[in-house]
């Protein structure tokens, strides 16, 4: 596997006034949103932000391909990352709608081909959002030996009227491994209904983690899949939830051992912080091979008592120590 | 220090704890000596205030002031602490930020003394969660280390050594002993009449209530001669019997 060395191209490297504007807003929310906005004008990073139907700035890396198309309602993105490459530093991706209505489609089309290595952080930036439908649909391919871990975190501001929609298929191959992470814990959900499916051939792995924190009214759906269809591949589908108010969430982790030696775990906790909410948890594991072993946790209920009084009897307030123990399911 | 005069906890209608006097002196390491089931776990909580175990009657005095009707928050910020006998598994919180909690933010050098002070590498340690990936030693080590960052008046151990190896029990005791040299008062609960070698002095604990208190060799040694050989332990009839014989001085046990 080869390290690049960095040179950069520009795709966009005038930008219209309209554009600049947006731009700068973009990069002060991602900022507010907890983004590093100095890797947003950091020549040597990866980076591609997207506001609406609109790109506003794309840069590569040598060994990585973004191609872009704007459409009527969103971006279509085809990412390639080229046969062992690398990529040093995390690719940043930043998405996002400012006004309070409006709605952007991403078709992502991700290629992580053999030996190649990369971490992707994205941000979802949505502060004003009154009426905003973010979707997502991705399909991505992980080669052999390729790893490619992927961050998205989410902003939503404290309206709640936003739906969000990733849909994602993965494939990974021999030795392959896909790691992400989904969070949305600051500001409102809104309705999040998020799906993805893994098929993780020999010796591969998957991890999918989803972490949200569900407030007011909002609804949340996840659906988390694995099919381990290679012998030796691991998989593991984990979500950690928390639900105050009239917030509801229903986790369905599903994993599948149909190959000798695969292993699988769902993992589950929802906690409940609110009299009016409704938490449920559905797992489903299933074998058909009978060396592959699958198995499952879930924890549904209120914060627990004994970590409470644990930090209480430090000195905290009942408050501040369920606050603790909420952040820490969430972090 | 704490004086704890006349307590009586019944839970579920049953007497847990009866008529018990304790009094913990300012600087002291008073030890309370019990087979399993004779209430040190519920004399634990009962001062400390958690899981619900309010005293039926009785009197629990902190530096003079009645602490009976105070939040476990409130009793924290009095200056009592407890380590529990199974420390609670807390996803997400790092050693780092116990402590820190612990500690009202104490900085990383008293957070890295702490964790040396229990034998932990901070290193290793610091960084990872108070989740289920520790062993129980590992949890229980932390458990302490928290305390000391804390520095409370008074720190109740209870059970501190179980769950403990034998290599590392030697690390414990200093710790407990650091725990003392920082100015803390401590409770420590136990079976074990090896942990109590390093008290100043020893209750022994039957039914509820404290039988006999003296210096840790006498009382370790009466404890094993009597409590860990009794075919009546925890029976309310034959402990009165047994209290007014120790009290008349007729018999050893």
């Amino acid at each position: 596997m080869k390290v690049l060395k960095r040179r950069w191209r520009k795709v966009k490297p005038v930008l219209s006034r309209s554009i600049e504007k947006e731009y700068r807003g973009m990069v002060e929310a991602y900022g507010n949103a907890g983004g590093d906005k100095e890797s947003l004008s950091d020549a040597k990073v990866a980076k591609l932000v997207i506001h609406e139907n609109k790109v506003l700035s794309s840069d590569s890396v040598e060994g990585l391909t973004v191609n872009t198309t704007e459409t009527e309602d969103g971006v279509n993105i085809y990412l390639i990352v080229e046969e062992g490459v690398r990529i040093e530093k995390p690719v940043h991706l930043c998405f996002g709608i400012l006004p309070k209505e409006g709605l952007q489609e991403i078709i992502f089309k991700l290629e992580a081909r053999k030996n190649s290595d990369v971490n992707a952080v994205a941000h979802c930036i949505f502060p004003n959002a009154e009426k905003v439908i973010h979707k997502m649909d991705a399909d991505i391919e992980i080669g052999e030996n390729a790893r490619f871990e992927y961050r998205e975190t989410h902003y939503h501001g404290e309206y709640g009227g936003i739906e969000v929609i990733p849909k994602g298929r993965i494939n990974i191959a021999r030795g392959g491994v896909w790691q992400s992470t989904f969070t949305l814990n600051d500001g409102r959900v809104g309705r999040l209904d998020y799906d993805f499916a893994v098929f993780c051939q020999e010796d591969s792995v998957a991890e999918l983690i989803v972490k949200a924190y569900g407030k007011g009214d909002d609804d949340i759906r996840i659906l988390e899949k694995i099919h381990l269809n290679g012998e030796g591949a691991r998989g593991l589908a984990k979500s950690r939830i928390v639900l105050s108010d009239r917030a509801k969430a229903e986790v369905r982790g599903e994993t599948f051992g149909n190959a000798p030696h695969s292993r699988g775990h769902v993992d589950c906790i929802e906690l409940v912080n609110g009299s009016e909410a409704v938490a449920t948890a559905i797992p489903i594991v299933s074998v058909t091979d009978e060396a592959a072993k699958v198995t499952h946790e879930a924890a549904i209920g209120s914060v627990d008592r004994r970590q409470v009084e644990t930090l209480m009897a430090r000195g905290l307030n009942e408050d501040r120590a369920v606050d603790v123990i909420v952040k820490g399911i969430l972090r | 220090m704490l004086q704890v005069e006349d307590l009586y906890l019944v839970l579920d209608g049953k007497p847990i704890i009866n008529g018990l006097n304790l009094h913990v002196k300012s600087g002291e390491i008073h030890g309370v000596l019990g087979e399993n089931g004779t209430g040190k776990t519920s004399l634990a909580y009962v001062i400390m205030g958690v899981n619900n175990y309010k005293a039926t009657s009785g009197r629990i005095l902190f530096e003079g002031q009645d602490i009976g009707k105070m939040s476990v928050s409130e009793r924290a910020q009095q200056g009592i602490s407890l380590a529990w006998q199974e420390p609670a598994r807390i996803e997400g919180l790092t050693v780092r930020d116990y402590l820190s909690l612990s500690s009202k933010n104490a900085g990383f050098k008293r957070i890295y003394e702490c964790l040396e002070a229990v034998g932990m590498d901070p290193a290793r340690y610091i960084a990872r969660d108070i989740d289920s990936t520790l062993s129980g030693g590992e949890r229980k080590r932390i458990e302490l280390a928290s305390i000391i960052a804390m520095q409370p008046k008074l720190a109740i151990l209870d059970e501190p050594d179980s769950g403990i190896d034998i290599v590392s029990l030697p690390i414990l005791l200093n710790g407990i002993l650091e725990l003392k040299n920082q100015g803390s008062s401590i409770l420590m609960i136990t079976h074990s009449e090896e942990m109590v070698e390093i008290a100043d002095i020893v209750s022994v604990l039957c039914a509820g209530s404290i039988l006999r208190t003296g210096p840790p060799a006498e009382m370790s040694e009466w404890f094993k001669e009597n409590c860990q050989s009794c075919g009546h332990i925890n029976e309310p009839d034959f402990y009165e019997g047994l209290k007014e014989a120790v009290e008349k001085g007729k018999t050893s046990a």
